[in-house]
């Protein structure tokens, strides 16, 4: 089967019915993507094929043949905004314990910028945080996707300016 | 246990023709299309089935026309359902729930057929194409048949359809009056229902144009009332909506609404909270509909 992954094309045998998270994890040693619940709820496992998010647990790999398919380890090369939203959750505390994180960021590559604080809420829908409470993950992409906005600094922004000031 | 894929077998038809012939030969294979019930089945080992054939580049079954009933192909996505002007205007209940089911990766890939075919008593759409009063459309090799959505299940999980059928589209003839629909779940996002109800309420003057003066004069209005996950099949509440077409009052309607539908106990909930909620719904969707 030919696949094209992340701009690069792999010849495989795999069967057609196996998940497509097998095979990014297991066959083509993509292990960005990961597998929390199995069932399409958690959403970490969020991949995308021809610019669509989908949960890769819920995709046999069949159905990608002849597609674009872009993991979480591709996403910088794929899309621009996607280095946007690694810092954001940096700044913005987006990230903790991490599992969540790349389903969080391949759902909302697909977003366009100043996308409204209702459309984030809605691509993320189907993405499960069980640490930071959902605000700071919309806050931090929010913040990916509205350059010019300016919000109330962050925790991390104050530390660095006092850190910084403290230099001078 | 997940099943092993290697023991798993797909057939990939180019055409709808191709798929039906396969189908006739070999009745016993497992159509899949989105896969958002199929795989999480074999992922957790209770799905029997081994056998599968490919629907999902089947284009011949994706679109949504009106000419001049709205026809929805049964590959038509969520997220197609949500984009479409035609069903946003004309089926605004069916719109609101796709956006109810699971969350935007969900959407991508589940289909309005799936959904049917996949007849869970918790199925989202099926409330709204029960209110709706849709039409399936079957196809074999050897023709098409409509079926209206009220006869197509015959029990849990059943339904009329042969096993050398595939269901290729539905039919939704207009829709009078205003649509309603509620779903309750554990949370807003990325839930499995517990109960929902889809509503259709069209009033008197809608119907002496529509459907003649001498039903005029018997019912104040026309009330169509639809209720998952309460039953091993989606309920037409017909006792309850002849209560309130005939002007009866909501507590009425409410008593006759708990003798129509048997929810049980199950992980999301109880037979007694969905009893309660769902005579709640009801006087909601009376409410809203005002």
């Amino acid at each position: 089967m030919l696949l094209t992954i992340n701009g690069r094309q792999r010849r495989l045998t795999v069967p057609p019915m196996a998940r497509l998270l097998d095979v990014l994890r297991e066959d083509c040693g993509l292990t960005g993507t990961k597998e929390g619940c199995g069932e399409g709820e958690c959403g970490a496992c969020t991949v995308l094929v021809d610019g669509v998010a989908v949960d890769s647990c819920l995709v046999p790999v069949a159905h990608v043949e002849g597609c674009q398919v872009v993991t979480i380890e591709g996403a910088a090369a794929a899309k621009r905004s996607a280095k946007a939203l690694q810092n954001a959750f940096v700044e913005h505390g987006g990230a903790q314990c991490g599992i969540c994180t790349p389903g969080m960021i391949m759902a909302a590559l697909p977003l366009k910028a100043g996308a409204s604080r209702d459309e984030i809420k809605t691509a993320l829908a189907g993405n499960l945080c069980r640490c930071t409470g959902y605000i700071s993950i919309f806050n931090s992409v929010e913040a990916a996707l509205s350059p010019a906005k300016k919000g109330p600094p962050s925790r991390v922004a104050l530390r660095r300016a006092s850190a910084h000031a403290r230099r001078r | 246990m997940p099943v092993d894929a290697r023991t798993l077998t797909l057939q990939r038809p180019r055409n709808l023709k191709a798929a039906l012939a396969m189908l006739a030969k070999e009745p016993t294979l497992t159509p899949i299309a989105g896969c958002t019930d199929v795989l999480v089945g074999l992922h957790f080992g209770t799905s029997d089935t081994r056998q599968f054939i490919d629907l999902w580049s089947l284009d011949e079954l994706r679109g949504i026309t009106s000419k001049p009933i709205l026809r929805i192909g049964a590959l038509t996505t969520y997220t197609e359902i949500i984009a479409s002007p035609l069903v946003q205007k004309r089926v605004p209940m069916l719109v609101a729930a796709a956006r109810e089911i699971g969350g935007a990766q969900i959407q991508n890939r589940g289909t309005l057929g799936g959904n049917i075919a996949n007849a869970s008593p918790a199925g989202d759409t099926l409330p709204v194409l029960a209110a709706a009063g849709a039409l399936i459309v079957l196809r074999s090799a050897s023709g098409e048949r409509r079926v209206s959505f009220a006869r197509f299940y015959t029990g849990y999980r059943t339904s009329v359809r042969q096993p050398d059928e595939l269901i290729t589209a539905i039919e939704i003839p207009a829709i009078d009056g205003r649509q309603w629909w509620r779903k309750v779940g554990t949370r807003r996002a990325q839930a499995i229902s517990k109960i929902m109800m889809a509503g259709v309420r069209s009033p008197a003057d809608h119907l002496r144009q529509g459907y003649g003066g001498q039903e005029a004069g018997r019912h104040s209005c026309k009330v169509r009332i639809a209720i998952g996950s309460v039953a091993p099949t989606v309920v037409l509440a017909e006792a309850a909506a002849a209560v309130l077409s005939q002007g009866g009052a909501i507590g009425d309607a409410q008593a006759a609404l708990r003798k129509e539908i048997a929810p049980i106990d199950d992980l999301r909930s109880t037979g007694d909270y969905r009893q309660q909620v769902a005579a709640n719904l009801l006087a909601a969707f009376w409410k809203d509909t005002e």
